[in-house]
């Protein structure tokens, strides 16, 4: 034990630099970490956000909303197909959450309505129990539509906040209907709230006649619907009741550009906006056929505005005023410029930070974990004497190799992260305490120096490690089942352990050997 | 330079004959955390009950009277008001809401409408009613299954006896921490987790430390009495034990004192952590092997031929 092969010597050292150079870049400012040559290592280890500061949002989509719907549509064509064939049917309605139920009245037409219904949608089973027809989407067929929409959500979530500037965000699928969203830096979380808590589906209808001077607490008539403004209105204080037709003129799927604006005579603030070939073809037909008459630009179920059609609009192009403020113009259009989500997102979870409470931390960390090291640096050589400041030089190196490893694998450093590897500088030393102790032990049982040290190392050696990996499983289920900076806290405290046991078995043995070596002591100071 | 001897070399504690004021005292210890909890409870933050916390930092140090008047006309149900490490920064806790998640969303503009744009908003949290749930379950399953995985490595690596003593000093630890929590009417929330499990391995190091040098002893004095043998072995380790939780215990003070207030608890738990875990394994997990009818000879030896060969 006593003797180390030159490898051994080698591969130790080259470890004890590679960590110096590795975490070099965290001691210098981000600039000139960034601006080092290629060839230097210059990444440094990426905070959390509790202490760079920024937003984590946990969304669900509310995938179910998009079954839904899928069902409604295939309840009218269920409606519209047995008509055509003339065949009377009732209880037309939702079966459930996965599919439609409809009674055919005229029990010998069942088996050919059946027929018809199946080839609605290739991706339904059918069955029949007496009258009553069941249609429902294979398990399939809804996988398929909740990952479409989930990609499709997390695509238009990207876009979204991709508009909004926001540096470097990170945004991911989690599980089924989640998507976690981080978002480092961002000042104003409640706007990004704002933002994706729209579905932002915008349609233009034309409205019903029939609403003028009637009373929207009454049903609406057949092929209409009452739809509420999205502003309230002054003299009332609730929002005014449009009666609005249900098929759509142009829907905002059509769109291909929108942007915040002033209008040229009033000087408010306006949204342009700019339809595809398709869009514009549809809107030119609809407004000339409807000159005169008022038209609504709808929502996500509210009426943001309802002008009357003064001339044909051909040229694809035109201009939502509602009474907006710049920061809604900005964001409406931002939201129009992303596309429509598929369905609705609720916020689970929300965890933000701000820039000031990020730095506070970082300081109060640094100063807890330097003031931490020096009392435990103290301690080691009041304790142990020479040996103890053996150990302390290993500490410090301690810290380099786990700065390293953090910046080099990339990992997060949180706050609860910086309480890890205050936790590892405390307990690093255990190692070296045990062998220590071991050698005291072993030198009042008689023994040479030299060998005492021999036995003393290899004996401690298994306690340490299964002392050590007890604390090892900890981490482990601390990551599996923590979040966020828990997580931060179970890889530094997992880094730690592997470091300090290098540090302090290998790099400790190395500094003895050498110096007994160098200078043959009759009795160990310890 | 010789290091100070801190603890007299051939110290010789009686801790094994005493061993029935431990037993008593460690009870007492469980049957009050018990209690408090199932009486008092534990005042769970918003990672477990759902729920909004805001931390907000104003320019003059913060008028709480007149802030909660403000915010309790929201009728947001309890608003719970303190300042947080300055007199200028204060901690905001909202009950969870009545409804789904889209009613915590609206409470907190709310609050941030009334509270205006003067005030830095220096955290914002808000746990929905799902995500608490998961949460909670979540670190129930972690600290379960690290005792279980704790249990089960001791099992392999000693005899089931030391997996038994090991374990139940671990959840004497596990249990007083909530206990205390519960008493203190400390927050317990995700890091308390990570805090607990942080306790149940350094615990469980302190333990394993101790029960090496009890299987080494018995290979080594196969005569000797069970309590004697004992004994000497929480002696012998006894300078490390001590070493280790000071050296320990230094740096998570230095995290308790300058680490700032959002740490404050989570290193107030390890603090409290470190000392029940020293205690419970040199009090509690060895004397208990008294009582497992440990095997004395054959079934324990891992490498027979180095087991005797220097007794003093």
């Amino acid at each position: 034990m006593v003797y180390f092969a030159k490898w051994k010597i080698v591969t130790v050292l080259l470890v004890c630099i590679a960590g110096l150079v590795f975490a070099a870049p965290n001691f210098v400012d981000n600039k000139t970490a960034r601006s080092l040559p290629d060839w230097l290592p210059h990444q440094q280890v990426s905070l959390g956000l509790d202490l760079q500061g920024g937003s984590h949002l946990l969304l669900e989509v509310e995938v179910n909303a998009v079954i839904r719907e899928q069902l409604e549509a295939l309840v009218d064509e269920v409606r519209v197909e047995l008509r055509k064939a003339k065949i009377r049917y009732g209880g037309l309605g939702l079966d459930g959450v996965k599919g439609v139920k409809v009674t055919i009245r005229e029990a010998a037409k069942t088996e050919d309505a059946r027929n018809l219904l199946r080839r609605l949608d290739i991706t339904t089973d059918t069955s029949v129990e007496g009258e009553t027809i069941r249609i429902a989407l294979t398990d399939r067929a809804i996988a398929d539509r909740r990952n479409a929409a989930m990609s499709q959500s997390v695509e238009i979530v990207r876009r979204r906040i991709d508009q909004t500037g926001t540096r470097e965000p990170t945004i991911q699928r989690q599980g089924d209907d989640r998507i976690l969203v981080q978002l480092p830096g961002v000042k104003d979380p409640e706007r990004i709230k704002r933002l994706l808590g729209k579905t932002a589906k915008m349609t233009f209808r034309l409205t019903d006649d029939r609403g003028v001077n009637s009373d929207p607490s009454r049903p609406a008539p057949a092929g209409s619907h009452w739809m509420p403004a999205s502003e309230q209105n002054s003299g009332t204080g609730r929002p005014t009741m449009y009666l609005i037709k249900k098929r759509v003129m142009v829907s905002g799927e059509d769109l291909v550009d929108s942007q915040p604006a002033f209008d040229s005579q009033s000087g408010q603030p306006v949204v342009n906006f700019r339809f595809n070939t398709r869009g514009a073809k549809k809107f030119g037909t609809a407004t000339a056929a409807n000159v005169n008459r008022p038209f609504a630009i709808v929502l996500d179920g509210k009426v943001i505005s309802a002008p009357v059609i003064r001339e044909p609009i051909l040229g694809g192009t035109g201009q939502i005023s509602g009474s907006f403020t710049v920061q809604e113009a900005n964001d409406l259009s931002l939201l129009l410029r992303a596309g429509a989500l598929p369905a609705p997102l609720v916020i689970l979870e929300e965890r933000s930070v701000g820039p000031g409470l990020g730095a506070d931390s970082i300081k109060s960390g640094k100063i807890a974990s330097v003031i931490g090291m020096v009392l435990v640096v103290l301690f080691m050589v009041i304790g142990y004497g020479r040996f103890g400041a053996m150990a302390d030089f290993a500490l410090i190196i301690n810290i380099f190799l786990i700065l390293a490893a953090l910046s080099v694998l990339q990992a997060t450093l949180t706050l609860p992260g910086i309480a890890g590897i205050v936790l590892t500088i405390g307990m690093a030393v255990d190692a070296n305490v045990l062998i220590f102790e071991r050698i005291r032990e072993e030198v009042r049982a008689g023994r040479t120096p030299i060998s005492a040290i021999d036995a003393g190392y290899s004996r401690a050696l298994t306690t340490i490690i299964d002392a050590n990996v007890t604390t090892l499983i900890a981490a482990a289920l601390l990551y599996i089942f923590g979040s966020g900076p828990i997580r931060g806290f179970a890889v530094t405290l997992a880094i730690g352990i592997v470091t300090s046991l290098f540090t302090s078995v290998m790099l400790t043995r190395l500094i003895v050997v050498t110096w007994l070596r160098r200078s043959q002591p009759k009795e160990l100071p310890i | 330079m010789r290091g100070l001897h801190l603890i007299p070399t051939n110290i010789d504690l009686a801790f094994i004959s005493k061993r029935k004021l431990f037993f008593v005292f460690s009870a007492l210890l469980v049957a009050f955390s018990i209690g408090m909890f199932l009486t008092k409870g534990l005042s769970y933050g918003i990672d477990f009950k759902g729920g909004i916390m805001i931390e907000i930092r104003t320019e003059k140090p913060a008028d709480i009277g007149d802030m909660r008047k403000t915010l309790g006309a929201l009728d947001l149900g309890e608003v719970a008001l303190q300042t947080f490490g300055e007199p200028t920064d204060v901690l905001i806790r909202i009950q969870r809401q009545k409804g789904d998640e889209k009613a915590q969303q609206e409470a907190v503009e709310k609050v941030k409408s009334v509270l205006g744009s003067d005030v830095e908003y220096r955290r914002t949290e808000f746990v929905g009613p799902k995500v608490s749930d998961e949460l909670f379950w979540d670190g129930v399953l972690a600290v379960g299954l690290a005792i279980l995985a704790i249990l089960v490595y001791i099992w392999f690596r000693f005899e089931w006896q030391f997996g038994l003593g090991a374990v139940v000093a671990l959840s004497h630890d596990v249990i007083s921490t909530i206990g205390i929590f519960a008493l203190m009417d400390l927050e317990f929330n995700l890091s308390t987790v990570a805090a607990v499990l942080t306790i149940a391995g350094y615990s469980i190091n302190d333990t394993v430390v101790v029960f090496d040098r009890v299987r080494e002893n018995l290979r080594k004095y196969k005569k000797m009495p069970l309590p004697e043998l004992l004994n000497n072995s929480i002696n012998q380790t006894l300078s490390r034990t001590v070493i280790t939780s000071l050296t320990t215990l230094l740096a998570l003070l230095s995290l308790y004192f300058l680490g700032g207030a959002v740490i404050r608890d989570f290193s107030f738990a390890m603090i409290w952590g470190v000392v029940i875990g020293t205690y419970s394994s040199i009090c509690l997990a060895v004397p208990l092997l008294l009582y497992m009818k440990i095997k004395r000879s054959g079934a324990l030896v891992g490498e027979p031929d180095q087991a005797v060969i220097d007794a003093p």
